[in-house]
């Protein structure tokens, strides 16, 4: 395993699993620009014949694939910087001031770790739907706003913080928002990259909720939209993979641009908690 | 007495605390809550109209559940992916992160960007592609294998192979995520233990199960947890690539919940189900963390 496994075997084995990886996203992005029909011939190729972008032209023309793509941007940019002042102050109050009561709340919300989101999604509809916001803009970012995990989060990082150096701010007669301001929120720029990205994946990514909650189609995201689509338009292989190239590319982009923060938010949920 | 100091801190964390904690309460508590008394209803399309039409049923819903051949189908195609799915994943990613942990291995972080690369894609996205992918004539999946001589298979229309191919898709996805926690774990462990047992002649296969494995204890726990937790909630694969067919055969209990609540509008029996879900994750882990209780 260690030592013993030669060179050749562990890089053959390396790459070998680094293209099994790889090549459904190659495939899709190789597809997505061939003509109409030409990823259902027999045998299959793999590289388009004449490359074009007319399934990207089509997204956009014939079927209005901007608009969902700017409501996915629009409701993930929106979710991810809401979530993100919400969450990092109540890490910070739960990680550094004192009040009756903090441990017990605390606790209490660890239970919510345990708890499938879907438990209470059929009550969270009809409570949203008595508040009037079902098929809104508004009703799909209403469970994405404040998240237990990432209160967390924050708090663990928080605590690394020295309680001397807000007990001096403290002692000069700063409030304490100026203090979240000045001090803490510096130094906890590292863990609110971290939260910005997983906010922004997992609300770009997410399938059940949105499906649920939006009913009109011009209001659809991404996902739900190329779910409705694939049923359409099952035999467009070719356009239903420059679909999920414009679907997929934002988030490897994403990833790609802050990984060692969302790398860091995965180890911290884990190893050390 | 407490200081003017104390005062303001615990005025200060009403005003960070109030907005995450009430939407948390109002929007997830509250709901969970609901959707237990929810699932003692016959709350449904009528009782949407007009909600004084729900009435308490008791365990009705569980008691119908129990009665329905639908729901012991589901809830056999879910826990055929928890049992099968979710060991294959860890499998996959503890072998990953093994072979990331070589000394001296070049080109480390460009191995794992790519095996990572699949978790952050769409899963909606991504199962279109593997449909296309599983297509028993035009799909790149049967013409690879029939380089090896094996007769194209009719993944997603054939009953006994559409859980194992949804199964695979969910692995592919999956294992970079517990691959980086496993990296993680494994550097934790002292270079020392794998010299000392070398010396003593232990080979690749007993260094990996006397030394690797035990060190990665309260890891694996949590990767075997989550996973299970994670597997429960199995939804989008058969809703865009089966429509939970053929014949029913990848019907998960989520994608169950979602017809009867949302497409029947059986909000009482919907939540009976989800209800049911909630109890078997729970189950899984008190039973992993008593069995790691009990081994240590």
């Amino acid at each position: 395993m260690r030592r013993r496994l030669g060179p050749v075997l562990l890089y053959g084995l390396l790459f070998l699993a680094a293209a099994a990886t790889l090549l459904p996203l190659a495939w899709m992005t190789a597809a997505s620009f061939m003509a109409p029909g030409e990823a259902n011939t027999f045998p299959p190729h793999f590289l388009p014949r004449h490359p074009t972008v007319q399934n990207y032209l089509a997204l956009f023309t014939r079927i209005d694939l901007a608009r969902h793509f700017l409501n996915s941007v629009g409701i993930t940019v929106v979710a991810t910087l809401i979530s993100l002042v919400l969450n990092s102050l109540a890490g910070y109050a739960f990680a550094k001031l004192r009040f009756p009561g903090r441990e017990g709340i605390f606790r209490t919300l660890t239970l919510a770790l345990v708890i499938p989101a879907q438990v209470g999604m059929l009550p969270l509809f009809l409570l949203l739907r008595e508040l009037g916001v079902v098929n809104t803009y508004v009703g799909v970012l209403v469970p994405y706003l404040a998240s237990v995990f990432a209160i967390f989060l924050v708090r663990q990082y928080v605590l690394s913080i020295p309680d001397e150096l807000l007990d001096a701010a403290r002692v000069d007669g700063a409030g304490e928002f100026l203090i979240f301001r000045r001090i803490v929120f510096p130094v906890i720029k590292p863990i609110l990259a971290t939260l910005a990205t997983f906010t922004f994946l997992s609300v770009w990514n997410d399938f059940l909720w949105p499906l649920i909650i939006l009913s009109d189609s011009s209001k659809y995201t991404l996902p739900v939209a190329l779910a409705g689509l694939v049923g359409e338009h099952v035999q467009d292989t070719e356009l239903m993979m420059a679909g999920s190239v414009i679907t997929i590319l934002p988030a490897l982009f994403v990833f790609l641009a802050f990984q060692r923060a969302y790398v860091r938010g995965i180890l911290s949920g884990s190893v050390k908690g | 007495m407490r200081s003017p100091l104390e005062r303001q801190q615990a005025r200060a964390a009403v005003q960070f605390l109030a907005p995450a904690l009430t939407l948390i309460g109002l929007f997830f508590f509250l709901p969970v809550v609901a959707g237990l008394l929810l699932s003692l209803t016959d709350f449904d399309l009528y009782a949407i109209g007009a909600l004084d039409t729900a009435r308490f049923v008791g365990l009705g819903n569980y008691r119908d559940l129990m009665h329905s051949p639908l729901f012991w189908t589901a809830l056999r195609n879910t826990l055929y992916f928890v049992v099968v799915g979710g060991p294959l994943s860890v499998a996959v990613s503890l072998a990953a992160a093994v072979l990331l942990n070589s000394p001296r291995l070049r080109l480390r972080a460009f191995f794992r960007t790519v095996y990572f690369a699949p978790v952050v894609t769409t899963l909606v996205a991504v199962a279109i592609v593997w449909r296309y992918l599983y297509h028993p004539r035009y799909g790149l999946l049967n013409h690879i294998l029939g380089w090896v001589g094996i007769a194209p298979i009719d993944w997603l229309g054939d009953p006994h192979w559409a859980m194992p191919a949804i199964i695979l898709l969910a692995i592919w996805k999956n294992f970079g995520y517990n691959m980086l926690i496993f990296l993680a774990g494994l550097q934790t462990i002292p270079e020392e233990l794998y010299e000392a047992a070398s010396i003593d002649g232990a080979g690749p296969w007993r260094r990996f199960f006397h030394i690797t494995f035990p060190s990665l204890g309260p890891v694996f726990l949590f990767v075997a947890v989550t996973t299970m937790i994670g597997y429960f909630q199995l939804f989008a694969e058969p809703y865009v690539m089966t429509q939970g067919g053929p014949l029913r055969s990848t019907t998960s209990l989520i994608l169950l919940m979602y017809e009867e609540g949302f497409r029947w509008w059986r909000m009482g029996a919907a939540s009976s189900i989800a209800f049911v879900l909630f109890l078997l994750t729970l189950a899984g882990t008190l039973i992993q963390l008593r069995l790691r209780k009990a081994r240590a």
